[in-house]
């Protein structure tokens, strides 16, 4: 069989590599840390999996929490909740600011330049942080107590850095071809930001809210001193309630309650595939239209 | 209608201040509830004393600021080689099919919750090392080993695409001149991204201090200096979550206070971080 040019066997690769130790040892050190990392990610879905399905039992879906089933609906219902909370603060001010350094904002902007750096500063600060902000403005210096509302406040500033790069980028892949045509048909600035341009960016800004829903999701310390830590479903914005993140906390720091602790794990790690596989799908048509 | 024009371009610039507001909110308050006690424990006894003991009114973090460091430096250890060797791998050897299966496995990694990291490091990694090396296995290595695993995700990303932008020119110079594959890669293109990749450990790091839920549950947090890497230690962060729910008066000031050291640590990092971004934007 003729062989192409530039292509070699299995077999000839590995025989070249005779002359140059040096370069195997790198290969293999490369695919060693390739295996390792998948080797490590597959390993903990594995365990978490094959520890916590079992115990995903009725009484772990029990409607009420009590101290014998501590059942994750309250947690979970709480989640939504604060997930929905937290992105209705978030959402709306990140497409602002979004809009405005995008669309609006001169180039090179002392201002500009100043909130870029702010929104990465924030997005660098770790969530303790926020969990001590959120409890001494929040729930102390506004006296709005643990409840929902400081905790969806707290995260709703940790996540808007995510949607607020997000939405820019997918702003700023819209062909300017678009704006031009716009403008050209009479429309304002504003009736091209809301008709023309912010529609074609619609798939990019929900990647990001994804993201950030993900990061809610999976949330405890930024949480613990703002929404408190109520095993039952919050009745209200003023109402402490504890997110499923934070239920997975309370109960692997007891140490009673391991097998549930490996279920409420299963649960988590779902929503965050079913999140992930979301952005990736979402993702890979952006980049197909684009293509 | 101009007028309309005019009101929402203020209300989008009002949204777009509000992270600058944030980020002010957040340095006043903590610094204005921080410092007082800082002061009243006097500076260098609370940064340098090497004694917690909150019931006899000393508050000592350098035990913490101690731990802290260690556990980071672990994990910088662990994390960095191999969360480069891997960028290596997804940038310059894997081919397009097993990317598009990597590049979910590496976001997958990166949203897993910190709690779920926690508690998985618990259960696995804490009997491992009690079997396999010293102590009781809540240890700086286990607190290490978790956290180099947490940080993978973001040093892989960041090191995979400065590796990918390199010119594709500088590798096959480097092919042309004789240079195998692997040292084209190593000789040639990992150098030529070295300050994006050094931002990436940065970032890291970033992680790694600011890190909560799963350091707290495997390190053992005991408040006091670490004799060895199989001893337990508490971090700044492990330090503020354990005692707040219970403290008052100034050991719930000294708790804050040790956030606003944590917080310098962080902006130091962040600062480095955009210098050396804005060094490769120039460069």
């Amino acid at each position: 069989m003729k062989e192409a040019i530039n292509t070699q066997s299995i077999g000839k690769k590995l025989m070249s590599y005779k002359k140059h130790p040096g370069s195997f040892l790198l290969l293999l050190l490369v695919l060693a840390s390739a295996v390792l990392t998948v080797g490590v990610l597959l390993y903990l879905i594995a365990y978490i999996l094959i520890h916590g399905v079992p115990y995903l039992t009725p009484d772990l879906f029990a409607p009420e929490y009590n101290s014998d089933n501590v059942s994750l609906v309250p947690a979970l219902v709480n989640t939504i909740f604060m997930t929905v909370l937290a992105l209705l603060i978030a959402v709306p001010l990140g497409i602002g600011a979004a809009i405005y350094l995008a669309e609006y904002a001169k180039r090179g902007n002392r201002l500009v330049r100043l909130i870029r750096l702010m929104a990465e500063t924030l997005q660098g600060i770790p969530s303790i942080i926020y969990g001590l902000f959120g409890m001494l403005f929040f729930v102390t210096a506004l006296k709005i107590g643990y409840s929902l509302l400081a905790g969806a406040a707290t995260l709703a500033i940790m996540v808007l850095p995510v949607v607020m790069r997000t939405t820019e980028e997918a702003l700023l892949s819209v062909p300017d071809m678009y704006r031009e045509g716009s403008f050209g048909l009479g429309a304002g600035k504003l009736r091209t930001v809301f008709r023309v341009v912010l529609p074609s960016a619609i798939p990019g800004i929900l990647s990001g809210v994804i993201l950030a829903t993900g990061r809610i999701v999976g949330e405890t310390a930024a949480l613990i001193y703002t929404a408190g830590t109520a095993p039952q479903i919050a009745g209200s914005l003023f109402d402490s309630g504890r997110t499923l993140a934070v239920h997975m906390y309370s109960l692997s720091r007891e140490g009673l309650h391991v097998n549930q602790s490996y279920a409420t794990a299963v649960v988590l790690l779902v929503i965050v595939l079913i999140m992930n596989s979301l952005s990736s799908i979402i993702a890979r048509k952006v980049a197909s239209k684009n293509q | 209608m101009q007028k309309k024009e005019k009101v929402m371009e203020i209300l989008f610039l009002a949204t777009a201040c509000v992270s600058v507001v944030a980020v002010a909110l957040i340095c006043i308050f903590l610094f204005a509830n921080g410092l007082p006690a800082m002061f009243k424990i006097g500076i260098s006894d609370f940064i340098l004393g090497t004694k917690w003991k909150p019931g006899n009114d000393k508050f000592g973090i350098f035990p913490m600021i101690l731990g802290s460091i260690y556990v980071t430096a672990g994990s910088v250890l662990i994390g960095v080689p191999v969360g480069i060797l891997m960028a290596v791998f997804m940038a310059r050897f894997c081919p397009a099919k097993l990317h598009s299966i990597l590049k979910p496995v590496v976001d997958l990694l990166a949203g897993i919750p910190s709690i779920v990291y926690g508690f998985f490091g618990l259960v696995v990694i804490v009997p491992f090392v009690r079997e396999h090396f010293k102590g009781n296995g809540n240890s700086i290595l286990t607190a290490s080993i978790l956290l180099g695993i947490m940080i993978l995700p973001t040093i892989i990303g960041v090191s995979e695409s400065a590796l990918r932008a390199v010119p594709q020119n500088y590798y096959e110079g480097a092919l042309a001149l004789g240079a195998t594959h692997e040292r084209s890669v190593f000789t040639v293109v990992l150098p030529a991204a070295k300050s994006t990749v050094m931002a990436a450990v940065i970032l890291g790091i970033g992680r790694a201090i600011g890190e909560t839920m799963a350091v707290m549950m495997v390190a053992g947090n005991q408040a006091r200096l670490a004799t060895s890497i199989f001893k337990g230690v508490r971090t700044l962060t492990a330090n503020i979550v354990i005692e707040m729910g219970y403290a008052s008066g100034l050991h719930r000031e000294a708790l804050i206070a040790t956030g606003v050291v944590l917080f310098i640590f962080i902006l130091i990092i962040n600062i480095s971080f955009s210098i050396l971004k804005q060094r490769n934007e120039v460069s």
